[in-house]
């Protein structure tokens, strides 16, 4: 690398910015024809790499692929997801437009969002199109088409689902609150025994959100982009809500968790009583990790709480994209959904219509016990929708300014 | 006399320019990668003018100023403390046993990761950690941890605390090797003939000798610390977050446009060290001034027992400290269900061991064959310099010797985004290449710290007498410097091979996620936070660097066992 | 005229313009050279510069000639001039029979090069010591394997830096001897920098008194 090739290529990126050609996207309504390119592509899977039982999980996965497809796929564990969407971005300014890093990202939410926005992602929808997606239940779970109230377009494949759990050691706390109202009492008469992941941690938000959904007076602003005026509207109640909060907080509000994970080991030390999760066999995989004892339960609260869907998206210049969507494909099948809501592998629930199944393969969920401390989806009740992406960075900010210095 | 002047060949004469063009370079071109947008500049993003927008973006951020200030101020603690606790310790204790001691206690240290000490501090001081367990129920009372603030703790006590233990062991381990080419033996005996204590000896007569040849890994220590993530991460503040911290979450915001305030972050980082290191310049100068006074004062402060006991007792704690934070890494890595306050775990079981190891070979093969090639790289430049200097009798320019520093001086999070878009650009986004390059920056800088004082420190008139026995500077080289120096050498490789080890940030965003190494799968494994996890993967990452360095030492013993001058101490 | 004389042609020696040395001399086979003067008159700076490794710091003016041959221009290693210091500087990596067999000149077939590094030992009496660590050496013992290793690679001419005065009193006059012995024994044209009085009275040569900043002329 000679300086001055550096500095030739630093400056022709800076400041001419020729886009050039794209490749074709290759079509997946021609099956046979996607397989075909596939075979022998090897495709780099960005996945958040801090559960070994998902890491685990894409594993098996990887060596399904390579059994069915020819296709070598790899786990990038990342730390967080939108380091990757950086690296895109990076990719994209760079002028990179085909034979990027990333082929494959494991997604929702904002960063879905703003992928979607600056073109990030393959321009043509994809995923709907894919022989799996026949019996992905889009009207039982509407949010596998509406990511965070963002349409997906199928520029993502939805590959599991999650819901709000709140977590509870029975030994400790027989009867836990099952409102954010009953919580604040609860809180108040056990003080130090309650604490939230700080935002922008995702649970931290999650947290935000859900005390949104208890105070707003009207639920279908938090669907629409949010504006001064409805976020006032809500602000008010919201932050009477949390300054109650606050002082009866773990360390009295003046630290928080760094992140769920963190939160889960408050409780698993007995520093507090109750944690909550987006992934409803958490408590049970816990308990099998022996990071959590026995005596652990999940619940959820009265009136439903946030749940979503995650995804696995494709980069704009992904260097397999057709291989890339046969492994989203193969994430969407039966087996591979079924294999994953396997408490004993990972416990994520399904995205398909488990109802509309052929029977052989309907069988495979029938057969899952989902374990001690996992919620029925009966049980689960009413899942909220996520509010708009752009709530949940206007609640970020307003936390950050109200509580986030000393 | 400072060696045979001479023509050594072109490729050595050049070595010196190549490696700082080398090393300046990208440091330059990421650094400009991140001034652009910091101005407003990054049309992908449609910042096509310059504009402040995002120095208001960054100014509006809420306790920006603080959490600036805070990591000015952390980086001059830590670095005070470790140091003053360094040279307090050596001036009271070398050469006895209790020194030769924590010699071989510190030493290890060196090969544990900044965030694995980080960690094991963690488990140990928190109020539901190994101390509080001990002590709990049975002195405390308590039977749920108590509801106090100690990790996260606004004034930084524990980050503070977590730095001087991973700091102090390397400034310890820097001020050893600056030892031998001084005077400071036979000028303590000195000054210990004329009824000095131990400590005003060392401090009026030592000091002055020692301090410029650890200076440079000073500024380091401040440099590092005043934009150190991971540490900051689990053990310093949240409310604000230290800078580098906000700046990090700031370049991972999904809101994109958050890049532009982060780009004008990581400038106002650079301010931030460069500030922490010009404050520490301008003490120096006073110290400097104070000390000329204290030093003719008569003073001999021959009663300085309770100062050496006390410099002990702290120099033990920061050991024992870590050391048992270690075996909590230990046990936390095979225990079951550990509820509170129970001291030891219930239930012991492999299984977090036995979902890790099958997963290792790749990224253990990816961790050596990166820190190898790097360290390799980063050896023959020093070398070939360092060659270059004995050969011809010139010392390069200090300037010139300053900027080898520069990928320590400056801070990680400043360059390495630009730097990874510079290579993206070039095609280079996901090469190996680029990876062991940049993991080189950051090798070459401690090989050169620790080989240096070595090198220059042999006595020249070996290659005198070889030379007039009739041997070439290359025959020279191979047969009399190189075995010589064999023992610095290698320890060297192994400070290099572990600063390589230990990088992140430059193997996620340079290889662009596809080289796994021991460390980014720590640390994507670290974020879901299972302590039994962290602590495998921490003991992981200490494993090779520690193999690196029982290598370095052991093998020059086994080689010359039979040669006593060879031994390490001697000479 | 000997064809084997070291000839000093109007050295000059300055540092940074200022003259620090000013010689001219001739020293024959077998002949030695005294060289005297108080520290830092730069007794060490003519040996470094005849030996070829002047520091920078220095600029010198002058020829040297050895055997017949102007060796001024020549790196260090080609002169062919052996050199002995206070300390015998053995090579601290090496056993005594290594140490020896580095001295050998370069072409000589290695069971050759042991048989005359052994032969070199036993010729001071040291034959049973090959293998041995040269840190396990006594002084004296240590001083002969210096000597032999410098006339084993065969040198034109020696230049001896206060070759001596680390040694014992005792141990001074008997390693004082044997050295001018062999090197007048090999016609070895031999330069002696010291200031101690008696190792130019051992060695009865001319002696050369150096001072600062002036110039200075054989007696």
């Amino acid at each position: 690398m000679s300086p001055a090739r550096a500095a030739m290529a630093l400056l022709a990126v800076l400041f001419l910015s020729v886009p050039l050609a794209r490749a074709a996207e290759p079509d997946p309504a021609d099956w046979a024809g996607l397989t075909a390119k596939a075979r022998g592509e090897t495709v780099y899977f960005y996945a958040w790499g801090g559960e070994p039982r998902i890491n685990a999980y894409i594993g098996w996965a990887a060596d399904q692929v390579v059994a069915k497809y020819g296709i070598t796929l790899k786990q990038v564990k990342v730390d967080d997801t939108s380091s990757v969407v950086s690296r895109v971005l990076a990719e994209k300014a760079a002028g990179q437009t085909s034979g990027g890093a990333i082929d494959l990202i494991w997604i929702n939410g904002e960063n879905f969002a703003a992928m979607k926005r600056e073109g990030l992602l393959l321009k043509e929808g994809w995923a709907d199109k894919l022989p799996a997606w026949k019996h992905v239940d889009v009207a039982g779970k509407p949010t596998v088409i509406n990511d965070f109230t963002v349409p997906t377009d199928g520029l993502e494949a939805p590959w599991g689902m999650a819901q709000l759990v709140f977590i509870h050691d029975t030994a400790r706390l027989a009867t836990p609150p099952r409102s954010l109202a009953a919580l604040l009492d609860w809180a108040k008469a056990n003080p130090g025994r309650f604490t939230y992941p700080q935002p922008p941690d995702f649970h931290g938000t999650t947290f935000l959100k859900q005390a949104l959904y208890a105070v707003a007076p009207d639920r279908a602003a938090l669907s629409a982009p949010v504006t001064d005026a409805s976020f006032s509207a809500v602000s008010g109640p919201l932050f009477a809500y949390l300054d109650a909060l606050h002082p009866v907080l773990w360390r009295s509000g003046r630290a928080f968790p760094q992140n769920s994970a963190a939160m889960m080991q408050l409780l698993a030390d007995g520093e507090t009583g109750i944690a909550f999760n987006f992934n409803p066999a958490a408590a049970s995989n816990a308990i099998a990790n022996g990071e959590l004892p026995e005596t652990v339960r999940t619940y959820v609260l009265d009136g439903g709480t946030i749940g979503n869907t995650h995804f696995v998206a494709i980069p704009f210049n992904s260097s397999a994209p057709a291989g890339a969507m046969v492994v989203a494909d193969f994430l969407m099948s039966a087996e591979a959904q079924a294999h994953k809501q396997d408490p004993n592998v990972w416990g994520d629930p399904t995205v398909l219509a488990v109802g509309s199944l052929p029977a052989d393969e309907k069988a495979r969920f029938d057969a899952l016990d989902l374990g001690i401390a996992t919620l029925t989806p009966s049980e689960l009740g009413r899942t909220l929708p996520e509010p708009h992406p752009s709530w949940t960075t206007r609640l970020e900010q307003a936390w950050s300014a109200r509580y986030g210095v000393e | 006399m400072t060696g045979q002047a001479g023509k050594p060949g072109l490729a050595l004469q050049l070595a010196p320019g190549l490696t700082v063009v080398l090393l300046i370079l990208p440091v330059v071109a990421g650094l400009s990668g991140a001034a652009l947008p910091a101005f407003g500049y990054l049309p992908v993003l449609g910042g096509e003018h310059f504009s402040l927008d995002p120095w208001r973006m960054l100014m509006a951020q809420p306790g920006i100023w603080r959490s600036a200030i805070f990591s000015y101020l952390t980086a001059l603690a830590a670095t005070a403390l470790s140091l003053g606790l360094v040279l307090g310790f050596i001036g009271a204790w070398s050469e006895t046993r209790l020194f030769a001691l924590m010699h071989r206690a510190l030493s290890p240290l060196l090969s544990v990761p900044h965030a694995a000490a980080a960690f094991a501090l963690a488990f140990l001081i928190a109020p539901s950690g190994w101390i509080m367990r001990l002590l709990s129920p049975w002195a405390t009372g308590f039977d749920r941890p108590p509801d106090i603030l100690i990790l996260h703790d606004p004034l930084g006590l524990s980050m503070i605390a977590g730095l001087v233990a991973k700091e102090a062991p390397f400034l310890f381990l820097m001020t050893l090797a600056a030892l031998p080419q001084t005077q400071v033996r036979r000028h303590m005996q000195v000054a210990a003939s004329f009824g000095y204590g131990r400590l005003a000896g060392f401090f009026k007569v030592a000091l002055p000798q020692i301090y410029p040849q650890i200076r440079l890994p000073v500024l380091a220590v401040i440099a590092y610390s005043s934009s150190v993530v991971d540490v900051a991460m689990i053990l310093g503040p949240t409310l604000p977050a230290p800078l580098a911290v906000q700046l990090t979450h700031w370049m991972r915001d999904p809101d994109l446009a958050m890049r532009f305030a982060a780009s004008a972050g990581a400038l106002l980082q650079v301010g931030v060290t460069a500030a922490a290191i010009l404050t520490w310049l301008a003490g120096e100068r006073l110290a400097r001034l104070l000390h000329q006074r204290w030093r003719v004062d008569g003073g001999r402060m021959a009663a300085d027992g309770a100062a050496r006991a006390g410099l002990a007792a702290a120099t033990l704690i920061l050991i024992a400290a870590m050391g048992l934070g270690l075996v909590g890494l230990v046990l936390w890595s095979v225990a079951g269900f550990w509820p509170f306050p129970a001291s030891l775990p219930p239930a012991v079981s492999l299984k977090t061991w036995a979902s890790a190891l099958p997963q290792l070979s790749g990224p253990t093969g990816t961790t050596l064959w990166l820190g190898l090639a790097a360290t390799l790289a980063a050896l023959v430049l020093t070398i070939a310099c360092l060659e270059r200097e004995v050969r011809t009798g010139r010392r390069p320019h200090r300037a010139a010797l300053g900027l080898i520093y520069v990928p320590l001086l400056v801070p990680q999070v400043a360059f390495l985004f630009g730097l990874q878009f510079l290579l993206i650009a070039m095609g280079l986004g996901t090469s190996g290449g680029a990876l062991a390059f940049t993991h080189f920056l950051f090798v070459l800088p401690y090989v050169f710290l620790s080989l240096g004082d070595p090198w220059r420190a042999w006595d020249p008139r070996y290659a005198q007498i070889a030379s007039g026995l009739g041997a070439g500077q290359w025959r020279i080289f191979w047969r009399v410097r190189l075995p010589m120096l064999l023992a610095p050498v290698l320890t060297a490789a192994a400070v290099g091979f572990a600063v390589s080890v230990g990088q992140y940030l430059p193997t996620l965003l340079i290889g662009g996620g596809r080289f796994a190494t021991l460390t980014t799968e720590a640390v994507a494994l670290a974020s879901g936070g299972s302590r039994r996890i962290i602590a495998v993967y921490a003991l992981l990452q200490m494993a090779l660097p520690l193999a690196g360095f029982v290598l370095a030492t052991t093998l020059p013993a086994m080689l010359f066992r039979n040669r006593r001058d060879m031994r390490p101490g001697h000479g | 005229m000997g064809e084997s004389d070291l000839i000093l042609k109007d050295v000059r020696i300055t540092r940074q313009g200022a003259p620090l040395i000013a010689l001219d001399c001739r020293i024959g086979p077998g002949e030695v050279v005294t060289v005297m003067g108080e520290s830092g008159v730069g007794k060490s700076t003519l040996l470094s510069f005849i030996a070829g490794f002047l520091p920078p710091a220095f600029e010198a003016e002058g020829r040297v000639l050895l055997a017949g041959r102007d060796i001024t221009a020549l790196p260090a290693h080609a002169r062919r001039i052996g050199l002995l210091f206070q300390d015998d500087l053995l090579f601290p990596h090496m056993s005594v029979i290594e140490n020896l067999m580095f001295a050998v000149p370069q072409g000589v077939k290695r069971a050759t090069r042991r048989d005359l590094a052994g032969k070199a030992l036993a010729d001071v009496a040291l034959d049973g010591l090959e293998d041995r660590d040269p840190a396990s050496l006594s002084g004296g013992q240590r001083a002969r394997v210096a000597l032999m290793r410098v006339l084993l690679s065969e040198p034109k001419a020696l230049l001896l830096d206060e070759p001596f005065s680390k040694l014992d009193a005792g141990l001074r006059d008997q390693i004082r001897r044997l050295v001018f012995a062999k090197a007048r024994e090999r016609r070895l044209p031999v330069l002696l920098v010291t200031h101690d009085a008696r190792d130019a009275e051992a060695a009865g040569g001319p002696i050369v008194t150096l001072q600062v900043s002036q110039t200075n002329l054989p007696k």
